[in-house]
């Protein structure tokens, strides 16, 4: 039994099918990732993952719970946090509020009306933040303007966002989307600690190859809309379906 | 001190010195002489720059933090002013049950009128807003004449009921708003040579509020809530993919405000016990907004002064007519001094909405932070010879 | 019936001018994604453009007119409008009588550059801004144009009759059989109603049957696709908001007759109009059009006594109802397009 679990989801977009009958299953503690051509329902599925999409059938466990029709704000309460393709950070906010925000949405959850209370006052919220900082060695830039940030920086920031709150699962959306070579190096290291160092299940949506075999433990292929293998990286790599499917694309 | 960090506390005391010594500050001309009508001074208008103030403070706590644009806040600030006449009507002239129902009933009002825009946003919000209040101007206005006293308005009378306090004083007149006995209009004149100061009851009320509610203000701006608020501003994907519910939060923000001009209009009752329907018609709408941005929408003291400002030239610079303005240029020649009275002219006295429209529209294009981020950009000019670079978190002018 | 037929009617001549108005700001905000605060002053321009004509046409120059005597027994001077002179006196009456008419020839070109200095002076530089800021500036700029406006006009409605053939009333229910006198309706007003279907037609024959128009309706679709295949979309744009502009100032040139231009008169139409716009579809020029004539005709059924005595103030509340329901229930208008402005 995974801490996330998917069952027969099935979604159309009028005449198109984008998933059909997909069953995943994310082990407790591994990092899951999730490949197949453009068009195969990745970010479909994801989008069903965080409660933006709703699929037409199916069902969608998470840690004993049902996630379909909840909000996204509810789904992350539970304890799935997502890393969008293009950073997604509070840019008009400094770093440090930026990574504030999710402490206080761990602590005091989706609404709290604390408006007299300083935000000076709050100590052990301002230590969690600066301790992530550190984390991603991000500390001496923590009064910067988010929006001022490099691309990579940004990227960190919002996986420090993430890491805060200590998800029981870590949605990736093409972490390393237009990144080039050497920030790709950098994000896999800083993947491979933050699974390390903390034991969080991951879920990697991802196009590189690369990324993908450096980073997973187990690897869903989709395609048009339907898994098509499970199994490890190493089988994989010369699965016969796989090179179809991935042939088929380049043919296209 | 207070819960204040040391600059902010600093700011506030600034407020307060300037708010407490207003009378003199605002009355720097000898009494008689020629600038005497520039002065200020006077509690009628000096009651209009606080409460207004007031009002801009609340504007901005949706408006500067959220970002949801309200072209409808004028309503609350008339069901205040509606709500403290009843009371008055109904109760005592104690100014203190008037103005706390008058918060109440616009906290009440708007819940109802927010919970239902809120449920879009930025444009369409806008245009909710604006459509509520134009419906509550067009129903204070006809229907519902025996609650608003329709084109004339709400007036008190002789033969109200005033339970806790008496219908008519013994001389037969209509009693007047006092604060346990201290009457609101009541003054003290101080002659000091040929300077004259007022000081007036109604004033201090309103400024107490005005003191009280920028306090408020700079705690909510510095509490975890109010940065929830500038986080909806920022990104709202991010918000909720953070755990958070944004809606609750614009909800209490909208709410919080509308309290802000349902107090605005209860003291403005308080002053002048007569409400009517213009008070909430979108054009006094669009008057806030033109306050808050042009003071400085997002920063504290910024709607302040937007407000003293417009209120300054609404009333002190709109009187300036073509005889005073030959007066000033009568050291130029002839013919150079009606051309500068005529170039002058559209843009001051009947004409100072002209200036202010173009001064507003200039604001909106090179000063997203109003007039405080202009002053900010000239002290930085004094201090280093070199703008300092502007904060990347400010909306950078289109090209 | 005939109650029903006149109340349709009465809710025509508004219900143009908010589809003329919806129509150009649907323009504009459809291809240039700006919400035009300004647009109800360019309305207000063009009612001002028919005064200024006609202030222009009776422009008189003094002549002695030996044959009359003033009180002192001296010759009287009298005013002769400069048209005289120039067309003789019958021909110079008919075209001081014709000024609104006329105004329409000469309103287009100044409306258009109106509107071209408008989009390139100002709000070109505000399409990447924040929706709220090309609220807040062109508002600003709404109140420019009004207190130009109140300054040279002052701030009184200035009456500007339309000309004397379309004076008085037709008679619908005696043409369609009722009792005389049960349905009147100005000429004028009807003028007014074919007028706005003319223009509404041309703009859209224009966007349906030129090139030009195509390809501003598929840069309305999707920008940056027609961004990508090379074409000058900024330009096509640019000329758009002059039609924009000349078909708000067209119906402001129209409506002088209607209602005497005063120079707020288009503060008090836009706010209506944004409501007819949300309520068609933000973005959908057949939704503004259809939006428009049907608030025109709510509002003034809403009008009808037993209406009012039925639910007291509907006609006063009645279209800011409408706009309310629909936002809550169908966010995207009548027939307002997915994706437009929903963030």
């Amino acid at each position: 039994m995974g801490i996330l679990e998917v069952k027969g989801i099935n979604k159309r977009f009028g005449g198109l099918q984008a998933l059909g009958d997909v069953n995943l299953s994310v082990a407790e503690n591994t990092t899951h990732a999730i490949i197949g051509p453009n068009g195969a329902g990745k970010s479909t599925l994801l989008n069903v993952l965080v409660g933006k999409l709703i699929p037409d059938s199916g069902s969608v466990m998470f840690d004993g719970q049902s996630v379909l029709g909840r909000k996204p704000h509810e789904i992350n309460q539970m304890g799935i946090s997502r890393v969008f393709q293009t950073p997604e950070i509070f840019s008009d906010l400094s770093v440090f509020e930026n990574v504030m925000i999710p402490c206080f949405a761990k602590r005091d959850g989706a609404f709290r009306m604390h408006a007299i209370e300083s935000i000076f006052a709050e100590r052990g919220i301002q230590e969690q933040a600066e301790a992530i900082l550190e984390d991603v060695n991000m500390l001496e830039k923590k009064d910067m303007i988010a929006s001022s940030l490099s691309r990579g920086d940004k990227r960190r920031l919002e996986m420090a966002m993430c890491l805060v709150q200590d998800p029981k699962l870590l949605l990736l959306d093409e972490p390393t989307a237009g990144m080039a070579r050497a920030d790709t190096e950098n994000t896999i290291n800083l993947l491979k600690e933050i699974r390390q160092k903390r034991g969080i299940t991951m879920a990697i949506i991802e196009h590189d190859m690369n990324v993908v075999f450096s980073l997973a433990e187990r690897i869903t292929v989709l395609a048009q809309g339907t898994p098509l293998v499970e199994d490890t990286p190493d089988n994989i790599k010369g699965h016969p379906k796989v090179r179809e499917a991935y042939l088929g694309e380049a043919q296209v | 001190m207070l819960g204040l960090e040391k600059k902010d506390f600093r700011l506030l005391l600034i407020v307060i010195g300037l708010t407490m010594f207003a009378p003199f500050i605002l009355n720097p001309f000898p009494e008689g002489s020629e600038m005497a009508q520039f002065n200020a001074g006077y509690p009628d208008l000096m009651q209009r720059f606080v409460i207004f103030g007031i009002f801009a403070i609340g504007f901005n706590i949706l408006f500067g933090l959220t970002g949801y644009l309200s072209f409808g806040h004028a309503a609350f600030l008339g069901v205040g002013s509606y709500a403290a006449v009843w009371m008055f009507k109904l109760l005592s002239m104690n100014v203190l049950p008037a103005i706390i129902l008058s918060v109440i009933i616009a906290g009440l009002f708007s819940l109802i009128i927010g919970f239902i825009s809120l449920r879009r946003s930025g444009i369409y919000f806008s245009i909710l807003t604006l459509a509520f209040a134009q419906m509550s101007f067009a129903l204070a206005y006809s229907v519902l004449t025996p609650i608003t006293g329709g084109e004339t308005g709400l007036q008190l009378a002789l033969d109200d009921p005033r339970i806790l306090g008496v219908s008519q004083t013994e001389s037969g007149n209509i009693p007047v708003p006092a604060l346990f006995g201290l009457e609101m209009r009541s003054s003290y004149e101080l002659e000091l040579g040929a300077w004259l100061f007022t000081f007036n009851a109604g004033y201090y009320l309103a400024a107490f509020f005005m003191i009280l509610s920028f306090y408020l203000a700079i705690r909510i701006f510095r509490s975890p809530f109010g940065m929830m608020l500038r986080a909806i501003k920022s990104n709202q994907t991010r918000m909720s993919y953070t755990g958070l519910n944004a809606k609750p939060y614009t909800l209490a923000a909208f709410v919080i405000s509308g309290m802000y001009a349902g107090l605005a209009g209860g003291l403005m009752a308080s002053m002048d016990p007569l409400a009517g329907a213009e008070r909430m018609q979108w054009t006094a709408s669009g008057e806030v907004v033109l306050m808050t941005i042009l003071g400085g929408a997002g920063t504290l003291i910024g709607p302040v002064l937007g407000a003293g400002m417009i209120k300054y030239f609404e009333n002190i610079f709109s009187k300036i007519n073509e005889t005073i303005l030959h007066g000033w240029f009568a050291f130029l020649p002839d013919g150079l001094e009606n051309f500068v009275v005529a170039l002058i002219y559209p843009f001051i006295g009947k004409g100072w909405h002209l200036t202010l429209g173009i001064v507003f529209m200039l604001v909106v294009i090179f000063l997203p932070g109003g007039l405080v981020q202009g002053g900010q950009k000239i002290m930085g000019l004094f201090r280093r010879k070199k703008p300092e670079p502007t904060k990347p978190n400010a909306t950078e002018p289109a090209e | 019936m005939d109650q029903f037929i006149l109340q349709i009617l009465n809710g025509l001549d508004k219900g143009s001018a908010y589809a003329l108005i919806a129509l150009g700001l649907t323009l504009i905000f459809g291809t240039l994604g700006v919400v035009n605060f300004a647009h109800g002053a360019l309305f207000m321009l063009g009612a001002f453009v028919a005064v200024t004509l006609s202030n222009v046409l009776t422009l008189s120059h003094k002549v002695v007119d030996e044959t009359r005597t003033d009180f002192l027994g001296n010759p009287m001077q009298v005013d002769v409008p400069y048209v005289h002179d120039w067309f003789g006196v019958t021909a110079g009456n008919a075209i001081i009588d014709w000024a609104v008419p006329l105004a329409i020839l000469v309103a287009i070109p100044i409306m258009v550059l109106i509107g071209f200095a408008m989009e390139r002076g100002l709000i070109k530089h505000f399409y990447k801004r924040p929706h709220a800021d090309q609220i807040l500036v062109t508002f600003g700029l709404a109140i420019v144009i009004q207190e130009i406006v109140k300054y040279f006009y002052g701030a009184n409605p200035i009456p500007t009759p339309a000309p004397d053939a379309f004076v008085g009333s037709f008679d619908f229910g005696v043409a369609f059989g009722f009792d005389p006198n049960a349905i009147i309706y100005p000429y004028w007003r009807l003028v007014y109603f074919f007028f706005a279907i003319t223009i509404i037609g041309a703009v859209f024959a224009f966007l349906q049957f030129t090139t030009f128009g195509m390809v501003v309706r598929a840069g309305m679709a999707d920008r940056e696709t027609v961004g990508i295949l090379g074409i000058d979309i900024d330009r096509r744009f640019t000329i758009m908001f002059g039609i924009a502009a000349a078909v708000a100032g067209l119906a402001g040139v129209m409506y002088a007759p209607i209602s005497s231009p005063n120079y707020h008169m288009g503060m008090d139409f836009l706010v209506l109009s944004f409501v007819v716009v949300v309520v068609g579809g933000m973005g959908s020029l057949p939704g503004a059009v259809a939006a428009g004539f049907l608030l025109g005709i709510l509002e003034s059924f809403a009008s009808i006594p037993a209406v009012i005595d039925l639910l007291p103030g509907i006609n006063q509340v009645i279209i800011y109802l409408v706009a309310i329901i629909i936002l809550l229930t169908r966010p995207r208008g009548l027939m307002g397009r997915k994706g437009v402005m929903e963030e």
